[in-house]
């Protein structure tokens, strides 16, 4: 079996494209193609499309606002329009909420602190493919590094996520609990991460990416690079 | 033309800022602030045969790109 084609997408201020090449090459013994913001196309047969963290743009306007409206959202927007994956993660989750490929809008941390800590999540789903590597109900360890990270979303648009069992994973504590004090950043429901309605869009605002070596904290970010095959 | 994009928070989303900016004022001693709600305000010149073409041009850029009006309103004004 041949490998699964990922793609980076590179926008200016972009700063953990070079966290998703170390996952990948971990997971996957391969290189990801780098794409720049102002390419019209993807790499040909790409299976992953991943929107890295960092602060595209300077965050100027609103977080991942501008990037969401850059030449090459568009050829992304028909990446998953084909049913292929992509992966936003943190500033990434940002921007594919501003594109509107999954719903609601990430806002300022209610506690108004830039969070950088480790943080545990329940993995709320595993029928998709990026999650096929947890078992649905595992607590996992991420890395969070936000200031934005507040999921808000109306109430008729959070009904239909839960109905619909698109809630990607949830903050918790160690012990599995979810919510109250291991809420961050003061997200609905917990939320940590929300699936689009065919499951091949992804955004989360933790770092599984951060967590592939033993040496950095943990490698419960492993399974979801791994559980990536080929479209 | 010269105009102003004003954009607020819709009431009742969360606006730390805006809290932080409230407890920044009480704490100076200024009177009466009950409440402060941070905004963004856009000063935009732009080339159009009459207001109603502005507001036109304005409503457009408003809707795809100054407001997430998932979260956010707008009102536009000119001289």
């Amino acid at each position: 079996m041949t490998s699964p084609r990922a793609a980076v997408i590179l926008f200016p201020g972009s700063n953990r494209d070079g966290d998703f090449v170390r996952a990948w090459r971990v997971t996957h013994g391969e290189v990801p193609a780098i794409v720049w913001h102002d390419e019209s196309a993807l790499p040909e047969n790409t299976d992953l499309v991943v929107l890295p963290g960092g602060f595209s743009y300077g965050d100027y306007l609103r977080c991942g606002a501008i990037a969401a409206r850059t030449r090459v959202m568009e050829a992304v927007r028909s990446h998953a329009a084909r049913g292929g994956l992509v992966l936003g993660i943190c500033n990434g989750f940002q921007i594919l909420c501003e594109a509107g490929l999954l719903p609601g809008v990430l806002m300022r941390n209610s506690g108004r602190r830039f969070v950088c800590k480790m943080q545990h999540l329940t993995v709320e789903t595993n029928a998709t493919p990026f999650a096929g590597g947890y078992a649905r109900g595992q607590i996992v360890k991420f890395a969070i590094a936000h200031g934005e990270g507040n999921y808000i979303i109306d109430p008729a648009g959070l009904a239909e996520l839960e109905r619909s069992g698109r809630v990607a994973f949830r903050y918790c504590d160690a012990a599995g609990r979810v919510g109250g004090d291991a809420n961050p950043n003061g997200s609905l429901n917990d939320i940590a991460g929300v699936y689009n309605e065919r499951f091949n869009v992804l955004g989360l605002m933790p770092h599984p990416e951060n967590l592939v070596d033993p040496l950095v904290g943990g490698v419960d970010g492993r399974p979801l690079f791994s559980a990536i095959s080929r479209g | 033309m010269k105009t102003r994009v004003t954009v607020t928070l819709k009431p009742g989303v969360l606006d730390p800022q805006g809290k932080a900016i409230e407890g920044a004022l009480k704490s100076l001693g200024v009177d009466g602030v009950s409440s402060v709600r941070q905004g963004k305000v856009f000063d935009i010149e732009i080339d159009a045969v009459d207001a109603v073409a502005a507001r036109a041009a304005l409503t457009q850029a408003c809707e795809k790109l100054l407001a997430n009006t998932i979260v956010e309103n707008y009102a536009i004004s000119h001289d």
